[in-house]
């Protein structure tokens, strides 16, 4: 099998990639696990692809000021092994153990599953949860987005011809706090039909995001107020669910929620 | 463009398309056909290699990338001679492979495995680590009980 002809490009850096992403119908290549596989079914032609991998400028997972700023390029599987952020953000530990395999993680980047934005990535959903910042990097300047400014639509975000995602940032987690992240996928390491994250400070906080509820990750809004009001972990799932149209989903995101308060508040 | 992959400690020096998969220089051009490709789009696992140590798909590399990197492959798992690592006789000794089409990867995979966490694995690691290799033969149970006897073996 072989992807149609491109140009391939490796970054000689950071501006350069952006010169060329704005000026040429370009793709920028991060780990390539969900973009080579588009290539080799020739769904993705692009003429020119753009190998973001010699950027390692982009590649670092550090705390500052009690923030995880997690680079753009980062490893899926760097995140995974993190101590830090097992211990301060086990959600994004337990959600990136779901992503794929070990072998399709030692390459996938954190940032390629956020600005790829498949309906059914785990990260996109957990970052939400986490109030994580999106930072984005063109010629003409920075932007910062939140998971509802970023994510548009299935594989659709706003990021615009000649913008790069180059670095995510999580807030400090709060003194207290609780997070669990499941889901249901037909198989294990298939893709999740359903999930939910939770990250909770009981009486303070509470941030209940759902993958499969939509094709962007969402906030269950009403579900995290009735959490905050003291309504029971069936009530607070309930809720969670209810928007959603499809019988057999809401019932996965219900049974998922109400699971994850129970293992939260356990 | 011009490529040098160093593949089990030799450097296969080539001209490459930009876009031939890693999976297609390996075989076709550096003629090692030991690593096995089945769907080429990252699903089944049989052409996974070891970059810098790690497992990671063949099919989703392309060989301009592995430019100047060191990658390991099923022929780099015997000795010199010819002699069969402990994973590789365990594989024998337990029945884990029938047809043969998947086992380059589960070695890879395996291998990295045992030496990234030497010792005695559970079954539950060895199975979510080889969960991202697919076998249509054994129903895995020769595969898990090859790799928990290597484990105890090379991890004394």
């Amino acid at each position: 099998m072989k992807p149609a002809p491109f140009a391939y490009r490796p970054a000689p850096s950071v501006a350069g990639a952006l010169d060329v992403l704005a000026t040429e119908d370009a793709v920028a290549l991060a780990g390539g696990q969900s973009l080579i596989p588009l290539l080799n079914f020739r769904l993705a032609r692009p003429e020119v692809l753009v190998d973001l991998n010699p950027l390692t400028e982009l590649d670092h997972l550090e705390i500052s000021q009690g923030s995880l700023r997690i680079g753009a390029l980062t490893r899926q599987a760097t995140l995974q092994r993190s101590p830090a952020v097992a211990a301060g953000w086990p959600l994004l530990t337990e959600a990136v153990s779901h992503v794929g395999h070990a072998a399709i993680r030692n390459r996938g980047t954190v940032g390629g599953s956020v600005a790829h934005a498949d309906p059914a990535a785990e990260l996109p959903v957990a970052l939400a949860a986490l109030d994580a910042r999106f930072h984005l990097r063109s010629g003409s300047g920075e932007r910062t987005l939140s998971a509802s400014e970023l994510f548009r639509g299935p594989m659709t975000t706003a990021l615009e011809t000649g913008e790069l995602l180059v670095e995510i940032e999580v807030p400090p987690a709060a003194p207290g706090v609780r997070m669990a992240f499941l889901e249901h996928a037909r198989t294990h390491g298939d893709f999740a039909v359903a999930g939910a994250a939770v990250v909770v400070v009981p009486g303070e906080r509470a941030a209940i995001a759902l993958l499969g509820a939509a094709p962007v990750p969402v906030r269950a809004s009403a579900a995290e107020r009735a959490f905050l009001e003291g309504a029971d972990g069936a009530e607070v799932a309930r809720l969670a669910g209810a928007d959603v149209g499809d019988r057999y989903r809401r019932a996965l995101l219900t049974t998922l929620t109400r699971r994850a308060l129970e293992r939260v508040l356990a | 463009m011009r490529v040098s992959i160093v593949i089990n400690g030799r450097a296969y020096e080539d001209e490459v398309e930009d876009r031939t998969l890693l999976s297609d220089f390996i075989r076709h051009q550096a003629g090692l056909t030991g690593t096995h490709v089945g769907c080429e789009h990252g699903v089944c696992g049989a052409c996974t290699v070891q970059l810098d140590g790690e497992p990671v798909r063949s099919c989703l590399m392309l060989a301009v990338q592995a430019n100047a990197r060191s990658l390991r492959t099923v022929e780099g798992l015997a000795g010199p001679d010819g002699e069969l690592s402990a994973l590789q006789r365990a594989f024998t000794e337990h029945h884990a492979l029938q047809c043969g089409f998947c086992t380059a990867g589960f070695l890879m995979a395996a291998d990295a495995l045992l030496r990234r966490r030497p010792g005695a694995l559970t079954e539950t690691e060895i199975r979510e680590e080889l969960a991202g290799n697919l076998c249509r033969c054994t129903g895995y149970e020769g595969i898990v009980a090859a790799v928990r006897a290597a484990a105890a073996e090379t991890g004394g």
